[in-house]
């Protein structure tokens, strides 16, 4: 199978009151297409960096990044914007609604990004909703759901553009141990029904035991 | 989902800070309204005056008198159209509080110098004619509901006795900027009793009104009007009627400009009231902007969510405050003494350049806020915590 990402020999510096502090050392991983990588280890050793920069929501200092065959290290803010809105979905470990909007409006919140007619994006976001098992939340706002039910309704908007790369960080790190396992079925689920490359960061080993590969990074190293 | 819908629903989050910040808004633009009002009411006498007319007045003080005698030799100077004689009445129409303007002046010239007061002309021939006849201004006439036929009686103060004039004509103004609160009445009719009671009165004027053909000419006719009565015992003073008119205003001119800066400074505030808003929205929403960047919103969004819900805010507060204006300014007219300022009326220039200032703060107060989302990149905006 072809390879969803590629990562070549990426290193990634943050620059601190004129300190560079390194925090990936020349880290190469591929990960075919189809596949869920959950990426652990101690606080502190890259993990979030490292999906940031597979999002696209971040640069690397040094090396290669390719995602279903575009190096997005040299795409534009704009054009990586752009990518970002068809190619990715999010998932954060404090769900990052936007509290103001419904669950189907935070839904279809990326939808207004697309061409997408009013009627079509309506279809698009009541589906992700179905998926996510939320139909009958969608004019609730976050304020009036469950943490579970607002990871659900993130993962909903994750996925309510079809993007064929997920990317979630910590997803289950604020739940409790029952609507953690919802989330990490829904995970699984998107992952073998709806075919979506996972990239999960987690400290939590049960749910990393969903996940078809493990890594782990120590110190800005990829293990193994 | 629309935009504007976003922007709407971001405005109104914090509704007891939104709506205090609109009612800030509102009352400094209503109380901007006002000065303005307050000021443009002051300067209207300067810019109702007429450039082709020129003030005759003692050189001392408009105080003073000029003897009536010194008319015709002002008429005779070339360039000098019509010679127009006034003199403040002063008295108590039926109470100290009502404040307007009684004079006494020429019937057979008045409307030549004046033509802003609009007459029939069968007014203008009944007023030459009939000695105790008054014209008095529409606004007056309104006011103490007086018509024709009707007596006008004034306790004389500073020309002593009881007076009685009989309304027969009521003027129209030109245009808002005339003052339509004015009492006029026949000078010979007063004359003629202070021939009576206290001759060494009697055969004196106010000022005179000189109408002048060709404005050009105000300084040089003025020049040659004054050397007319240079060392006689009533030195004259001729400027042209905006100059004494800007003399009128200027001993006031002080407080007016203080009023004209508090007008600016007040919006000055606006900007601080609303700009501390929209950096404390901005700031409690900085992870939010990372995640809508996140999800593939750019820089040109962000700028339009948050320009907008500035603008929602300023222009909300901005009507507003126009809304309470007229109210507000009838009440303050009502409060203060009848005819205190004979043309009191929100002028158009108010209300534009209140509308445009709170757009302009609208716009202002979201540029630090915008500079700042844009700035903050995405990573450091999740790791945002707030
Ligand atoms: N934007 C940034 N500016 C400066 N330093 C940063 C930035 N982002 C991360 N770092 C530093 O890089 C290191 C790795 O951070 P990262 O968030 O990737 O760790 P992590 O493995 O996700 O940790 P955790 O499990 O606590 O989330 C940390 O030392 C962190 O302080
Ligand atoms: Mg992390």
């Amino acid at each position: 199978m072809a390879n969803a990402i590629t990562i070549e020999s990426v290193s990634k510096t943050y620059q601190r009151d004129k300190m560079s502090v390194p925090v990936l050392n020349n880290v190469s991983l591929e990960i075919p297409e189809g596949e869920f990588i959950a990426l652990m280890g101690p606080s502190g050793s890259g993990k979030t960096t490292l999906l940031n920069l597979i999002a696209g929501i971040d640069r690397p200092t040094k090396g290669r990044i390719l995602v279903g065959g575009t190096d997005i290290s040299t795409l534009s803010e704009t054009s990586l914007a752009k990518w970002r809105s068809s190619k990715v979905g999010f998932i954060f470990q404090f769900y990052n609604l936007i509290p103001v909007l419904t669950a189907f409006e935070n839904v279809e919140l990326p939808l207004t990004l697309t061409k997408l007619t009013k009627a079509e994006r309506k279809r698009q976001v009541e589906l992700a909703l179905q998926v996510v098992g939320l139909s009958d939340r969608m004019n609730h706002y976050p304020k009036q759901l469950s943490g579970g039910q607002e990871q659900r309704v993130a993962i909903a908007r994750a996925i309510a553009s079809d993007p064929s790369i997920i990317v979630a960080d910590e997803p289950t790190g604020d739940l409790d141990k029952k609507s953690a396992d919802e989330i990490m079925t829904l995970l699984t689920r998107l992952n073998k029904e709806f075919h979506k490359t996972i990239v999960m960061v987690t400290h939590d080993p049960s749910a990393a035991d969903r996940a078809t590969l493990v890594r782990h990074l120590e110190k800005g190293d990829l293990l193994g | 989902m629309k935009i504007f819908k976003i922007i709407f629903k971001n405005a109104f989050r914090h509704k007891l800070r939104v709506f205090l910040t609109i009612v800030g808004i509102s009352i400094a633009v209503m109380a901007f309204g006002l000065l303005r009002t307050v000021v443009t009411a002051w300067n209207a006498g300067v810019e109702a005056s007429s450039a082709n007319r020129l003030v005759v007045r003692q050189a001392v003080s408009f105080i003073f008198p000029l003897p009536y005698a010194d008319r015709e030799q002002i008429a005779k100077i070339p360039g000098v159209e019509v010679v127009s004689p006034f003199m403040w009445f002063g008295g108590v129409y039926l109470d100290k509080k009502n404040f307007f303007a009684r004079m006494a002046c020429d019937p057979e010239t008045v409307f030549d110098v004046y033509p802003e007061y609009l007459v029939d002309q069968s007014v203008k021939e009944t007023f030459k004619k009939e000695r105790n006849s008054c014209i008095i201004g529409e606004a007056l006439a309104k006011q103490f509901n007086l018509k024709l036929g009707d007596v006008m009686n004034i306790d004389g103060d500073i020309y002593p006795g009881k007076w009685q004039f009989t309304v027969r004509g009521i003027y129209k103004p030109r245009d808002k900027t005339v003052d339509a609160t004015q009492m006029l009445f026949d000078w010979k009719y007063v004359d003629e009793r202070m021939k009576q009671d206290s001759p060494e009165r009697a055969g004196m004027i106010g000022w005179y009104s000189v109408r002048i053909k060709d404005p050009a000419q105000s300084a040089t006719i003025s020049e040659r009007i004054d050397a007319l009565f240079k060392n006689s015992r009533a030195e004259t003073k001729t400027e042209t009627e905006r100059a004494f008119q800007q003399g009128f205003v200027a001993s006031s001119g002080a407080i007016i400009t203080a009023m004209n800066v508090m007008a600016f400074v007040i919006i000055g505030i606006i900007m601080l009231v609303l700009g501390n808003t929209m950096i404390m929205s901005a700031r409690e929403r900085t992870r939010e902007y990372a995640v809508l960047k996140t999800l593939g919103f750019q820089g040109g969004h962000l700028i339009a969510f948050i320009a907008g819900e500035s603008l929602i805010i300023s222009l909300m507060g901005g009507l507003l405050g126009l809304g309470i204006l007229f109210p507000f300014v009838a009440a303050f007219e009502a409060f203060m003494p009848k005819g205190f300022f004979p043309v009191f009326n929100i002028e158009n220039t108010t209300i534009i350049i209140a509308a445009s200032s709170a757009l302009a703060v609208g716009f202002a107060a979201s540029i630090f806020p915008i500079q700042r989302a844009l700035k903050t990149s995405i990573v450091n905006g999740l790791r945002h915590i707030g």
